[in-house]
């Protein structure tokens, strides 16, 4: 597009949209006629990050689980390991994986921005770039817990990790008890983008299989 | 130590964390994919946008949505580098 | 300056105007290096433009809650947070 035409609505946009929306719009419109950005690039990425979700990160966490030795590659250098299971790990130069287990609990936050590991577990829930989720995870990560519904006994250390540069954190849940049968594709189902997060434990195994 | 707006770590609050579920809006991500097309042409990259971010006052920090935040960091650092020219996005808004 | 994992360490306490990585609250804390992780670029003069080089070796460095955080009782529970080694110093 390179004339000023002022139709801009290519695309329906919704009806409760804010007025950032119509600027984000402007701004896309104006880059691309001053050659700033690429539209292709700008369609590429939503494209990407709609793709995104925790189901991905979840199969890295089931494949842990059942196999120690994929467990062990994870844990030493977990973009390799997204790979070796045909899985994008995105453009962070760096992904490392933390395990909980009965005497270590990690929780990620980034307390400076909202640093997520987008390519493995999809677009950060909003209560993750919150103020009071930014503030009180360092400051009281049992108390946080809590309200999360996750108690910890005391003898558990709770480490939280604060994402504050190049890094992207994700959290291998401890494995639920009764699961000893179930196969990889089905533990990935008990896998929860918060427990990856580390604010919640893997899920039990449903009651009701569908 | 003074603690700028953005260094959330151990700021006082006792505010309940808000868990609602919200699935991205189109603008929202239409604005994540503006700035990662800015990465990609080299026109601006990630520390940039996070510096822009941390000059918002106080309190427009606070009452801004995440991605707004993104929005007005995009436009103000772009237009520091002379991509954008000062009001440009309001006028081409306005039009 | 490079550290080694287990290094007990220091993160500098001096304030910082521009865009930086490193959290207020382990200014002038004492910790661990708990992981070397690698070298990347500089954020605080790639947020101004440049091209961030040379680049900064970055540290998870972990800290006893209680150090961090003296008016709370944590007992073993532990902050990490990640450092470039240019906010570090050796402990005497």
């Amino acid at each position: 597009m390179s004339h000023h035409d002022h139709d801009h609505s290519h695309e329906p946009v919704a009806a409760d949209e804010p007025p950032a929306g119509a600027r984000a719009r402007a701004l896309e419109e104006l880059l691309v006629e001053k050659g700033a950005i690429d539209r292709d690039d700008v369609r590429h990425r939503i494209d990407w990050l709609v793709s995104r979700s925790p189901a991905d990160g979840a199969r890295l966490v089931a494949r842990a689980w059942v196999d120690p030795a994929f467990k062990e590659r994870l844990l030493v250098d977990a973009r390799a390991a997204a790979l070796e299971v045909g899985l994008d790990p995105g453009p962070s130069p760096l992904v490392v994986a933390l395990e909980n287990t009965d005497a270590v609990h990690h929780v990620v936050v980034c307390t400076l921005c909202s640093c997520y590991p987008k390519a493995l577990l999809g677009p950060p829930p909003d209560w993750y770039k919150s103020l009071p989720y930014r503030s009180r995870a360092v400051s009281d990560p049992r108390g946080v817990l809590g309200e999360f519904g996750l108690t910890l006994d005391e003898d558990v250390e709770v480490r939280v990790v604060d994402s504050t540069a190049d890094i992207r954190y994700l959290v291998i849940p401890r494995r639920p008890g009764g699961t000893e049968g179930m196969r990889e594709e089905e533990l990935a189902a008990l896998v929860t983008r918060d427990s990856m997060i580390g604010v919640s434990r893997a899920g039990p195994p449903l009651l009701f299989k569908s | 130590m003074e603690q700028a707006v953005h260094d959330r770590g151990g700021w006082p609050t006792d505010a309940p964390i808000d868990r609602h579920e919200h699935e991205l809006a189109d603008w929202e991500l239409l604005t994540d994919a503006i700035v990662d097309a800015l990465e990609r042409s080299g026109a601006m990259n990630v520390d940039e946008l996070r510096r822009g971010i941390e000059s918002m006052s106080p309190t427009e920090y606070e009452r801004a949505s995440y991605y707004e935040r993104w929005l007005y960091s995009a436009e103000s650092i772009l237009t520091e580098k002379g991509v954008l020219a000062p009001g440009e996005v309001d006028r081409r808004l306005a039009g | 300056m490079s550290y080694r994992v287990g290094q007990q360490v220091r993160v500098a306490e001096r304030s910082h105007d521009g865009h930086h990585r490193t959290p207020s609250y382990i200014k002038g804390k004492t910790g661990r290096v708990e992981r070397a992780h690698a070298s990347f670029t500089n954020p605080e003069t790639r947020g101004y433009g440049r091209d961030g080089l040379p680049e900064k070796e970055l540290y998870l460095v972990g800290f006893a809650y209680d150090d961090v955080w003296p008016d709370h009782r944590g007992g073993r529970d532990r902050i990490y947070a990640d450092v470039f080694e240019h906010w570090l110093e050796v402990t005497a």
